[in-house]
């Protein structure tokens, strides 16, 4: 068994793809956490509480949820905003979550807003911006989102989270499988179950100078 | 894609950056009458792009997409070169190709997309460098063409390599020295109009885009022609202002130069008979459309 962890970075600057590692994805019903494969349940409350730890939890929804593509991915978008809406419900003063889009993957070219919007091949630059420490990917093609997440870990020290449509993302350092509306609501759930129970991570002024 | 399929799912719509929302809003997909005045009143299918200060090259560009006939369901084929560095900003589905590959993926992908949507058009349209066409892909330029594929080929004519520093091209004229080729051009420039007539193309166009409307026309030929009969190719000039010592301000008046009657860009135009027949029919189609049009203004 391996003893490669996914966990978050900066690794370096051209982080091993996990799968290289022998990490490998989970079956149904399964989710892993820093690779290590765990019951689904697990996982949205470990997700959940990343989530409330976070200074800048940030929800990145892809091009798979953001254009209409049927009613399927219509209702997904509203499940995604309504976990946004969550969120914000449940952070404590200080905290700032973010609902940040992907809207393509065309490199973006002279620069990319990095307030407004994230780009698959520099998301370094969105992550750095805004001070991004947890961040979970939705509705982005794997082999898209599998580039992004290996530039994260290598670049950054944000915890990332994909709740993927298909089978996971080993790059990420929890990912779910088979995501669906319900799977969005539970996630959301799980934060309403954690609200209060966990401390967030917030950098004061103090602690700050002291560092 | 259909355009119908161009919506932004309503409950994220607000956090979409504007000039998505602007796409979807104000773009002229499925226009019928789409051409280069919308400029100006409606959002371009080019957002910003990383070319040279009065490059000639985007005013093509610009021209090329504000009269594409139909933009939602046409794919670009592109190739190394200057044009590689706008395709990212282009609202329009393409593919950049290995340098001088850019025929041959157009062929396949032609091919390909009439077995998935055999009940749908769809263009391909291959836009490409002098390099890329004439020199390095020549082969797979004229093997698209002898095999009569489906497509427009249209050929940005800076007249040598700009982006790796002025290199001499085949399409250079004769005589010319650039910064990289000193000892000047030995031989005439290739005369790669005249080769796709006699290659089978249906439609093949040697013009500068000096005029908008011009080439707004030329480009709705080819890819209706294209889309019916068989290969159509259009070469344009779009001189490399830096490459040939000028200002950015005055790429312009060096196409101007370049198209007067005895110069090498002089406006020629062939078209095959049955490319004429298509396009008599597409006028005749169009003018009834359009009275039609009046006809029910008027009622109303």
């Amino acid at each position: 068994m391996t003893q490669y962890r996914v966990l978050p970075g900066p690794e370096h600057f051209l982080p091993p793809a996990a799968a290289s590692m022998g990490i490998y994805l989970p079956n149904p019903g399964e989710a892993h956490i820093n690779g290590v494969i765990v019951p689904e349940e697990k996982a949205y409350e470990e997700a959940a509480r990343q989530f409330l730890m976070a200074q800048v939890p940030t929800i990145f929804p892809g091009p798979l949820v953001l254009w209409a593509w049927n009613e399927k991915a219509a209702k997904k978008a509203a499940a995604v905003r309504k976990l946004y809406d969550i969120l914000k419900e449940c952070v404590q003063p200080g905290q700032k979550p973010m609902l940040i889009p992907m809207p393509d993957y065309r490199p973006k070219y002279p620069k990319i807003n990095p307030e407004v919007e994230i780009n698959p091949n520099h998301p370094n630059l969105t992550i750095w911006h805004n001070k991004i420490d947890c961040c979970m990917f939705i509705g982005v093609h794997c082999h898209q989102a599998n580039l992004s997440l290996k530039i994260i870990r290598g670049g950054t020290s944000c915890y990332t989270v994909a709740m993927c449509a298909q089978a996971g993302h080993e790059d990420a350092m929890l990912s779910f499988r088979d995501a669906s509306v319900e799977k969005i609501l539970k996630l959301g759930e799980w934060i309403r179950k954690l609200k209060g129970t966990v401390k967030p991570r917030l950098t004061t002024a103090k602690t700050s100078a002291s560092n | 894609m259909s355009k119908e399929r161009i919506k932004i799912s309503p409950d994220l719509y607000d956090i979409m950056p504007s000039d998505y929302q602007d796409l979807v809003q104000s773009a002229t997909y499925g226009k019928e009458d789409r051409g280069w005045k919308d400029i100006g009143t409606s959002k371009e299918l080019i957002e910003q792009h990383s070319l040279c200060a009065g490059c000639p090259e985007s005013m093509a560009f610009r021209y090329i997409l504000a009269s594409l006939p139909n933009p939602e369901d046409t794919v670009m084929v592109g190739s190394t070169g200057c044009t590689s560095l706008v395709f990212p900003m282009v609202a329009v589905h393409n593919i950049h190709s290995l340098f001088g590959n850019q025929n041959a993926i157009a062929s396949g992908l032609k091919r390909a997309l009439s077995v998935r949507f055999p009940d749908r058009v769809k263009d391909v349209v291959v836009l490409a460098g002098d390099g890329a066409t004439v020199d390095i892909g020549l082969d797979m330029t004229l093997q698209a063409w002898f095999r009569q594929e489906k497509f427009t080929t249209i050929c940005f004519d800076n007249e040598l390599y700009a982006n790796t520093g002025g290199q001499e091209s085949g399409l250079m004229q004769k005589g010319f020295v650039a910064k990289m080729a000193p000892v000047g051009k030995l031989f005439d420039k290739v005369r790669l109009p005249e080769i796709a007539r006699e290659s089978g193309c249906h439609y093949v166009v040697n013009c500068t885009v000096s005029k908008p409307s011009l080439v707004e026309k030329v480009i709705r030929n080819s890819v209706l022609i294209a889309r019916e009969i068989g290969p159509t190719y259009i070469q344009l000039y779009t001189p490399c202002i830096l490459e040939i010592g000028k200002n950015s301000m005055e790429g312009l008046q060096e196409m101007r130069d370049s198209e007067k009657p005895t110069e090498r860009f002089a406006y020629k135009e062939y078209i095959s008979e049955p490319a004429k027949q298509l396009l008599a029919e597409l006028a005749a189609k169009d003018k009834e459309r359009k009275a039609a049009a009046k006809q029910l203004a008027g009622k109303a």
